[in-house]
């Protein structure tokens, strides 16, 4: 009898994420797809060929390739720096690389408009040197530098943690110098954390739209990043459109999700 | 008591990355979010509450907090549903939907807006199921809900699985053993040690749920006073050239994000105390 209750409960807890899976989950990727092939296969490529999207994809790229190097470099320092070495004030530090964690993407936006805009305090030194920051790449670029800061620091940090500093200490020791150390120990260590972490830092460049919504501009075919091309399309009703793109950065989220089950596999076997 | 330990580095390794650290952190995160405070330093605090003074955003607090609350507390039951499920069970697919539940932190969040929007409108497959009943899912504060469910749930379910893996099932046996029911086990044996995981995760969907935009901003339709949150206030205002009361309006999201951060920290240690 206890057993049969148990198993009752067991299958409809079982049901019930499968219900939510499907509904959740899935449905939104099927509608995604549904919707770009509204008009056939034809009508998904033609939407593809759009001069505008393909910009927005060629300056999404161009704005991840700036943010996610720059964060990495940052990253793997902040890691070891407080993974390596002790001293005061390192869980301020720690606090400071979650903050951007915890800023709503639109207020991203708006501190680097107070910053950088018309009515900013560098507002004068900018015009000055005649240099636009707002409504122009180089503002895409810093508010995704922003919102992506703690990616690979934080897969980094309790990877670098828990793998302890006695390897180095010996390289150290037995006449290794600093970056002799740094190719052929501490890299190889923390070569599938660091690596996982660029990828989920890559995915939220690629697809951050709050703080670049801000900062944008929208100006079509020049600061429309693909997220914000998404929202124009889909704002003109041309749903076709708003969805082949939208396309685009599911399967970037796929490939974010497969390489994570890659990299799982052989953390594991480590 | 001023303790720096560099070994086996040098102080010339400790110095330059722990400068270029800070210079960065500095320079990217702490000099922008200060300058927001110094910003409404202008304005004071009492004309931060002024801003709140103004019936279209002191809807948009009460709608933001509102739905925050309700997908929280959905999102509570949902996430500890599959953790239950994902640690415990054995069945068909097990790994893929373990997989899928990272979707929504990889999925761009104006992808899963646009996409929900269709899905829960009167011509989508299941705004066409409430549409008969007179129900309307999108343009309302539910679509919303929806919404923060699909961002938020993944933060529970990441939270609390591993602290559910970690938990020897021993204690349950003897639980068992000795004769306590299930319903009992579960509240004097497994809950106390999930608990403050629960809460944490439970509390970072919350935040997330108050600052979220890309999703949010499709599905609910922005009408003012209706379906209008914080965030899309923020940006309809700087639209608009009022630059103070975008600002007004960020500190206290900042503050009370800041404060669910401190209070989630806590409760963290205070886990991890009890653990050791």
């Amino acid at each position: 009898m206890n057993i049969k209750t148990f198993s009752f409960t067991k299958w409809l807890l079982i049901f019930i994420v499968y219900f939510f899976t499907a509904i959740i989950l899935i449905l939104p990727i099927v509608t995604v797809f549904q919707e770009a092939l509204a008009n056939g296969v034809d009508g998904y490529l033609n939407a593809l060929k759009d001069e505008d999207t393909i910009s927005a994809f060629l300056l999404t790229i161009k704005v991840s390739a700036i943010a996610v190097p720059a964060n990495t470099l940052f990253g793997f320092l902040a890691a070891f720096t407080v993974t390596r070495f002790n001293f005061p004030g390192k869980n301020t530090i720690l606090t400071i690389i979650d903050s951007p964690f915890a800023v709503s993407p639109v207020i991203s936006g708006l501190i680097f408009l107070l910053i950088f805009g018309k009515q900013g305090w560098m507002s004068d030194t900018l015009e000055q040197f005649d240099i636009q920051i707002v409504f122009n790449t180089p503002g895409l670029v810093i508010a995704t530098m922003f919102i992506t800061l703690p990616f690979v620091a934080r897969e980094l940090i309790p990877l670098m943690q828990s793998q302890g500093k006695e390897e180095e200490e010996a390289s150290l020791l037995l006449g290794a110098n600093f970056f002799q150390t740094l190719k052929r120990v501490i890299l190889p260590n923390v070569k599938w954390g660091l690596l996982y972490g660029i990828i989920l830092c890559n995915a939220r460049a690629m697809g951050e739209f709050g703080a670049v919504s801000v900062l944008s501009g929208h100006i079509r075919g020049k600061t429309n990043t693909l997220p914000l091309q998404i929202e124009m399309l889909y704002n003109e009703y041309n749903s076709v459109g708003a969805f082949t793109a939208a396309s685009l950065l599911v399967f970037l989220s796929f490939l974010t999700l497969f390489l994570k089950l890659l990299m799982e596999k052989n953390i594991q076997k480590k | 008591m001023v303790s720096i330990q560099t070994k086996p580095y040098t102080k010339v390794h400790f110095g330059l990355s722990l400068g270029i650290t800070v210079f960065y952190l500095s320079l990217m995160v702490v000099i922008p979010l200060l300058g927001l405070f110094f910003s409404t330093a202008k304005i004071g605090i009492t004309g931060i509450f002024e801003v709140f003074t103004e019936d279209r955003i002191r809807d948009a607090l009460y709608l933001s907090f509102y739905v925050g609350f309700v997908s929280a507390i959905i999102n509570m039951f949902i996430g500890f549903t599959f953790v239950w499920v994902l640690v415990r069970y054995e069945f068909p697919g097990k790994k893929l939907i373990d997989t899928l539940v990272d979707l929504p932190f990889t999925l761009p969040t104006a992808v899963a807006g646009i996409a929900l929007t269709t899905i829960y409108s009167q011509n989508g497959w299941i705004g066409k199921l409430f549409e008969p009943l007179g129900i309307k899912i999108a343009y309302t504060p539910t679509g919303i809900i929806i919404a923060l469910v699909f961002i938020g749930f993944p933060f529970v379910v990441r939270t609390v699985q591993p602290v559910l893996e970690d938990l020897p099932k021993e204690l349950e046996e003897g639980a068992r053993c000795l004769g306590a029911t299930p319903f009992t086990t579960f509240r004097k044996v497994i809950f106390p040690e999930l608990w403050p995981s629960i809460l944490s995760g439970t509390g970072m969907a919350f935040a997330r749920g108050i600052g979220e935009y890309g999703s949010v901003v499709f599905i609910s339709g922005n009408i003012p006073g209706k379906t209008e949150i914080l965030p899309l206030l923020i940006i309809t205002k700087l639209e608009q050239y009022e630059y103070a009361k975008a600002t007004g309006i960020a500190v206290v999201m900042l503050v009370i994000s800041f404060l669910i951060m401190f209070l989630i920290n806590i409760l963290q240690n205070r886990a991890s105390r009890r653990l050791a």
